[in-house]
């Protein structure tokens, strides 16, 4: 290969130095359209990045279903027989189903805002209380800051135990007491504190899930006489099943065992995390394509400025072209000066915009930071992959740009371009 | 050699051709030195331009050194013309926002040569015309004389075998175009074939052939003590 040439770059700066102003106005729509690109792109992923914080502590594969009330009458029952799940149901559905991983028993007290319901020592707090089995963390995943979750022994012993959120902490014991071993008073019964947790993710449903108490499912229903009564299954959809799909099977498997209408779809109430997920993520991917379409838009507009400011320079120095032609530049050479001048623009504009808009945003994002909470907004950024598929773009669009100057440069007779004024 | 050979060529023009060149033979040889007469409009330019490769022509044949022009692409043309020719225009032609020694530098930037040595060699050319002290300067910062010298630097840097000059004088005073002559002269005395297209009878007394057009023939061809002798022909050789 032969060395670089420092004339051919030379060359460049001298058509921008010569009419630096008619370069700057003709970069000026490259560079807005791809500083649109990077903010629009990097605020949508602040949108996603926050709304998916507050998502955090959700399973993405992970459904809930409880029994209602029958809207069918059915094998002799009326219609309107409330319905109620049980330990063995829970086992003959995990034993039947096609569809699922874990189902996960849970029971509840001391609903939403309730009463105080817990105490130790001077402290009181209202907290929910939630009966479950060891497996539950795999549907609601939070992290074990001390201790230990409940584990099978737990559940078979019926042991007083309890696993307790950071909130709950605060609330029952003074700063820099250990939890540990501690016993608490829920409703009147003594549990051994033996884990502490940290929800995952960020925003007020954490703030909330930082609330909870777990105890043993086994140990609730003697402690407050439930039985084997079960408020509602969390389960886990077996990789790649459809969420639909699997949220129907079960709940023709639970009509089944429950003696209910096939047909009945009140009997059993369900709500699928799978299927909100899935929504989300189609409005975001939906932001994105948009927004990426506006750049687009604005990018185009951007090239055809540069190829109008590219083909009047044309018009202007085409005594200059015919010039060069006649101390013997070739028509490759003619192509390469002109493209080179359109690329050397279009992706000068176009860095120049790329740069002030990932500027921007790493401003804004220090600056939310500095804020503290942001809401549904957070760290917007644009990832090397996006950027770099930019760059592609933006090359592709310069070539674009630089076709119909080049065509135009060459079409000129060398006699012609000489006999021209300028 | 240059070649020609019933060499034709109109302009289209609105309803029709313009004739400019009707059958014109010549053959010029390596070496000489030619000035081309003719009143306004007689086709002296075109005819250059055929000869410089930066026009086509309709009908007949041109032949530079045995080979045939008439069927070259566009980018042996320009090999032709970076290798073989060089150009002086009445009007300069430099291009404006380069300096002096960066256009005369420009025709070895086409032949690839590296940069060093084009500096090196466009100011050894410039020191030749006599204008090394103005290498830097913009031409807009130069004389006509200054500016046809760096033309003619740039024509001649590429060692051409042909120079071929539009009325390189046409816009200078009596004594600088003597300077310009003087130049040519010295050029041709190195073996480069030197053509000038040119009203004046006393730029023509300084090449030893003058070639006289009219309505895009030859009408005289010779000796330029004999073609350009007002008193033997009846006429001045600006008028008719
Ligand atoms: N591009 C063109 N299109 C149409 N007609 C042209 C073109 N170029 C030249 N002509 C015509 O061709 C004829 C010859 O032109 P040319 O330039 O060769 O004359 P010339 O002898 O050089 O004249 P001058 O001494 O004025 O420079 C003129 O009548 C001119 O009008
Ligand atoms: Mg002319």
């Amino acid at each position: 290969m032969r060395a670089f040439d420092p004339d051919r770059l030379i060359e460049l700066v001298q058509v921008i130095v010569r009419n630096p102003m008619r370069a700057f106005l003709s970069s000026l729509g490259v560079g807005w359209g791809l500083f649109m690109i990077i903010i629009t792109v990097g605020s949508a992923r602040g949108l996603e990045n926050g709304v998916r914080a507050d998502m955090g502590n959700d399973v993405a594969n992970s459904m809930f279903m409880w029994a209602q009330s029958t809207s069918k009458p059915y094998k002799g029952f009326q219609r309107g027989r409330s319905l109620e799940l049980n330990l063995a149901d829970v086992a003959w559905l995990e034993e039947n189903t096609q569809h699922l991983d874990l189902v996960v028993p849970e029971i509840q007290l001391g609903g939403y805002r309730g009463s105080n319901n817990v105490t130790r020592a001077a402290h009181t707090g209202a907290f929910d209380v939630h009966g479950v089995d060891e497996n539950y963390p795999q549907v609601n995943p939070f992290r074990i800051t001390r201790g230990r979750f409940l584990n099978p022994g737990d559940l078979n012993a019926q042991r007083k135990v309890c696993v307790i959120g950071n909130r709950v902490e605060t609330v029952l014991f003074d700063k820099g007491e250990d939890p540990l071993g501690e016993m608490i008073q829920i409703q009147g019964v003594l549990f051994r504190v033996v884990g502490v947790y940290k929800p995952k993710g960020t925003g007020e449903d954490a703030e909330n899930a930082a609330e909870s108490i777990y105890i043993p499912f086994t140990t609730f229903g003697k402690a407050f006489q439930t039985g084997d009564r079960v408020e509602w299954l969390s389960v886990l959809i077996r990789p790649n099943v459809d969420a639909a799909e699997a949220e129907q099977a079960t709940k023709d498997l639970l009509l089944l065992r429950l003696n209910a209408h096939p047909e009945d779809k009140r009997a059993i109430g369900g709500w699928s995390m799978a299927e909100e997920f899935q929504q989300v993520e189609s409005v975001f991917g939906a932001m994105r394509l948009v927004s990426l379409l506006f750049g687009a838009l604005a990018l185009l507009a951007g090239v055809i400025g540069i190829t109008n400011i590219m083909l009047i320079s044309i018009k202007e120095r085409t005594k200059e072209l015919g010039i060069r032609r006649s101390l013997g530049a070739t028509p490759r050479r003619i192509i390469q000066q002109i493209l080179g001048e359109t690329l050397f623009l279009t992706i000068l504009a176009g860095l120049c915009g790329m740069v002030l808009g990932v500027g921007l945003l790493e401003l804004l994002d220090s600056f939310i930071e500095d804020g503290g909470d942001a809401g549904v907004f957070r760290h917007p950024e644009i990832d090397l992959k996006t950027v770099l598929n930019v760059l592609i773009i933006l090359l592709g669009m310069a070539l674009l740009a630089g076709i119909l100057p080049t065509l135009r440069a060459l079409s000129i007779r060398p006699v012609v371009a000489l006999r021209s004024e300028g | 050699m240059l070649s020609l050979r019933s060499i034709e060529k109109s302009y289209p023009l609105a309803g029709g051709q313009l004739p400019v060149l009707k059958g014109i033979d010549l053959i010029i040889e390596q070496g000489e030195m030619v000035a081309i007469m003719g009143s306004s409009g007689s086709g002296k330019s075109t005819l250059l331009n055929v000869l410089g490769l930066l026009d086509n022509f309709d009908a007949g044949s041109y032949h530079l050194d045995e080979v045939d022009m008439s069927e070259l692409s566009e980018r042996q043309s320009a090999r032709y013309r970076s290798r073989f020719l060089g150009f002086v225009f009445q009007s300069f032609n430099l291009i404006a926002f380069k300096s002096a020694l960066e256009n005369v530098a420009l025709p070895l930037f086409y032949q690839k040569i590296p940069r060093r040595e084009r500096q090196k060699r466009a100011l050894a050319m410039l020191e030749r015309m006599g204008i090394a002290d103005r290498a830097h300067h913009l031409p807009s910062e130069l004389s006509g004389g200054q500016k046809q010298r760096v033309a003619m630097a740039r024509a001649l840097i590429t060692t051409p075998r042909v120079i071929l000059a539009d009325e390189p004088t046409g816009a200078l005073d009596s004594v600088t175009s003597n300077e310009v002559m003087d130049v040519l002269r010295e050029v041709n005395s190195t073996g480069i074939t030197v053509i000038i297209v040119t009203h004046e009878a006393d730029i023509a007394a300084r090449c030893d052939r003058t070639i006289r057009l009219k309505d895009g023939r030859i009408i005289e061809d010779g000796n330029s003590k004999v073609v350009i002798e007002p008193t033997a022909h009846g006429y001045t050789p600006d008028a008719s």
